[in-house]
């Protein structure tokens, strides 16, 4: 038998190390007890996970665990006797989280393990590459992308075949390059850095697929900093892909070599557009270039460059194992296959989701994601971050799929779903993702420069309970004008949250401009809080938590809250046991 | 070049010469550099800028705009415990702002700043990719789930009691 730890970055956060130890301690000197690691299985919300294995067989998934349960684990591991551990063992219900969904990008996420090229390959790793380099052409390779309908999951949702092939025909002779995009800068999605982390190796395989198939040489991973795991464990797989002849000269006794490297990103959103991410790769500002020409005729040091997605690479290999028809089988007439989200925010099972195209968002969010936390009512779901569109309840059922979400203003997108409920300001959301768009625009567009902090500063106005008549009007010229005059997809998308929560959620922009109130009473600025005499029993408890001191009365008395001290912090509302304090 | 050289504090520049021998003269790499620099001295002191600028075959202003340019770069020493605070939406959604506000107002410092003892650093980040856990800080690499203002305040005070300043 073996203990399993999940040790992806969300593992990690919520303790996974200190159980490892507290584990590692308990063992006896010489114990053949063997603990192994695995990656994220996008359980977010039950980490810390352990798994019991029995060869490839997964007798037991614990929970929740904590260091304090590394004996009951210790025991039951060394017995074969379980029922010590049914207190964290996974609920029937949770375990739909996984049942419920189809996994093919995340096919071995938190199962294998990702430092060990020989557990990838135990799982049909590389099959897919030696197939690819020992019995098809290019043009198959591409041919069979075609079929399979695979668009980039990096969020514009481009062919991927297509630009495999123009990158594949931009000519014969010379360096070619092929990248991947790992700089997921969406605040709120981590799908590729679960990939990487998890199932390095399906990422490599993925990419040595692409760079077969349109004749490049070179490789590079441009990953953010920010996910330092991700970068050890993709270093550790390139080095064991090198040593199985995977890497480098003459692949698997072929004629095709290929190199891999990789570029830690160093903080910059919009290094996320390919042409900045380019210019980032050779050192310098992330700024744009213009296109044409395309980096399929001049990208990387001016040679013939193909960018894609961590999730499109990581598709790639099933692709080619299963054919690209068992793909398209999944989805709908536009879109293919399946899609990963990043599942967040008030939901009550958050987590890595991937499920076929063409389920509806209620079905993710509610059959998948269990609703909302605290039995709230859901207000508005969030896609594709500071690029996409929040998306209200009434369009729930609007299915995954590129043109239905475009059409609700939203987009697709890399695969950021934060869910919202009733407390989350909409207002306050618009202005949020306009702080992250203007402080990342690279300034090189005036229209994105200026014109998100111009909305931003209008945004601003408005929460703090200052918006002025015309406000939203002059915000919409605003967001048209922006889109208009930017060179990328940066500027050209900024304005989508703004558009978004003007069409759905008019009347919140209203309440604040013309009644200086703030419905969902998250805008501090706009909230009073006042004590009921009635129901105040003078108990002083929120005065004394008050960081203001701005609650006076005595004992056994009514209090009162100056009104010109209160910095509206809520402390006395959930510092109150007789509800006593009210807020508006 | 030299009057504005002046004024500069002298680093020990040694130790940056095994990071400029391996990557000076592979195109592209002034990122790498800076990052590499960093991990050396925590930021990226003037004179060091100076000194890649003449090893990459540079302008001082050009290095000096890539590193402005990207948020991973600082200017100035960090303190003993660099916090960040995450910033990304699931964060926001779950109330990180009065989360940030709250450190912000404990240790009377703004995101980019460094308490006047040299205890602590304040950053705003994007997003550290811990949304189930939201709100996040994470202190010296390591992660601080489900907070809530007081919660956030009483880590820091912790440390505080920790380092013997209270």
């Amino acid at each position: 038998m073996r203990i399993v730890i999940g040790e992806g970055s969300c593992g990690i956060a919520a303790g996974a190390s200190k159980i490892r130890s507290a584990i590692e301690n308990l063992l006896c000197k010489g114990e053949n007890l063997s603990i192994g690691t695995t990656g994220c299985i996008g359980m977010c919300f039950l980490e810390p996970i352990v798994d019991i294995y029995e060869g490839k067989k997964l007798l037991k998934r614990l929970v929740k665990v904590g260091e304090k349960d590394a004996k009951a684990i210790v025991d039951a591991v060394r017995t074969g006797d379980f029922s010590g551990v049914d207190y964290i063992t996974i609920s029937a219900e949770d375990e739909q989280f996984l049942e419920k969904q189809t996994r093919i990008a995340l096919r071995h996420c938190g199962i294998i393990d990702p430092t060990s090229i020989e557990d990838y390959c135990a799982f049909g790793g590389y099959g897919a590459f030696e197939k690819t380099i020992k019995t098809m052409t290019p043009e198959e390779v591409i041919e069979e992308i075609k079929i399979s309908g695979l668009a980039g999951r990096g969020g514009a949702g481009f062919p991927t075949w297509f630009k495999w092939n123009a990158a594949k025909n931009s000519r014969t002779e010379g360096k070619k390059y092929l990248i991947c995009n790992a700089d997921e800068g969406d605040p709120g999605a981590f799908m590729d850095r679960a990939v990487i982390e998890s199932d390095p190796h399906g990422l490599i395989e993925g990419m040595l697929i692409g760079a077969y198939a349109i004749g490049a040489a070179e490789m590079t991973v441009y990953v953010r900093a920010e996910y330092p795991l991700a970068i050890k464990h993709l270093e550790e797989a390139i080095k064991q892909a090198k040593n199985h002849n995977l890497l480098g000269e003459n692949i698997l006794g072929t004629d095709f070599s290929c190199e891999m490297s990789i570029k830690a990103g160093a903080g910059a959103f919009v290094c996320g557009e390919e042409t900045a991410l380019i210019e980032s790769l050779e050192g310098r500002r992330g700024m744009p270039r213009l296109k044409p020409p395309f980096p399929a005729q001049s990208g990387y040091m001016g040679e013939p460059s193909n960018i894609n997605n961590v999730e499109t690479f990581a598709n790639v290999p099933w692709i080619i194992e299963k054919g690209g028809a068992a793909f398209a089988a999944m989805g709908t007439e536009n879109s293919k296959g399946t899609k990963v989200f990043a599942l967040t925010g008030k939901i009550k099972k958050g987590g890595l989701v991937e499920i076929p195209m063409g389920k509806t968002l209620r079905e993710v969010i509610f059959e998948i994601g269990g609703g909302i936390r605290e039995g709230k009512k859901i207000k508005a779901v969030q896609l594709g971050g500071p690029s996409g569109g929040c998306i209200p309840a009434e369009l729930l059922d609007t299915v995954i799929d590129y043109n239905a979400l475009a059409q609700t203003g939203a987009i697709m997108g890399s695969g950021g779903m934060v869910v919202m409920d009733e407390s989350t300001c909409m207002v306050g959301m618009a202005k949020f993702f306009l702080d992250f768009t203007a402080n990342e625009s690279c300034g090189k567009c005036v229209h994105c420069r200026i014109g998100t902090k111009r909305m931003q500063e209008i945004l601003t106005r408005i929460v703090k309970g200052e918006g002025r008549k015309g406000d939203v009007e002059l915000l919409e010229e605003l967001c048209e004008a922006v889109k208009e005059g930017s060179l990328c997809g940066l500027g050209q998308t900024a304005p989508n949250p703004v558009l978004t929560t003007i069409r759905y959620f008019r009347n919140e922009y209203d309440a604040h401009i013309n009644e200086k109130r703030c419905p969902a009473k998250e805008c501090s600025a706009l909230l009073t809080y006042s004590v009921d005499a009635k129901k105040c029993v003078g108990c002083t408890l929120c005065a004394r938590k008050c960081p203001a001191k701005a609650i006076s009365g005595e004992i056994k008395k009514p209090h009162f809250i100056n009104q010109a001290i209160c910095i509206k912090c809520g402390q006395c509302e959930k510092s109150c046991r007789f509800g006593a304090i009210s807020v508006r | 070049m030299n009057e504005c050289r002046k004024n500069i504090p002298q680093s020990n520049l040694e130790s940056l010469e095994s990071v400029l021998a391996e990557y000076a003269a592979i195109p592209g790499s002034l990122i790498t550099i800076l990052q590499k620099t960093q991990e050396i001295y925590g930021y990226l002191p003037k004179d060091a800028v100076y000194h890649i600028a003449e090893r990459v075959g540079a302008a001082p202003a050009e290095v000096m705009g890539v590193a402005t340019f990207y948020s991973q770069f600082r200017l100035v020493p960090i303190g003993r415990y660099l916090i960040q605070i995450c910033r990304g939406t699931a964060c926001h959604v779950n109330g990180s702002e009065r989360v940030a506000a709250a450190v912000s107002e404990y240790l009377g410092i703004k995101s980019g700043e460094t308490t006047d003892d040299g205890l602590f650093t304040l950053e705003n980040v994007a997003c550290l990719g811990c949304c189930s856990l939201a709100p996040v800080i994470m202190i010296n690499g390591e992660a601080y789930g489900n907070l809530t203002p007081e919660k956030a305040v009483s880590v820091l005070e912790n440390l505080r009691e920790k380092e013997g300043a209270l």
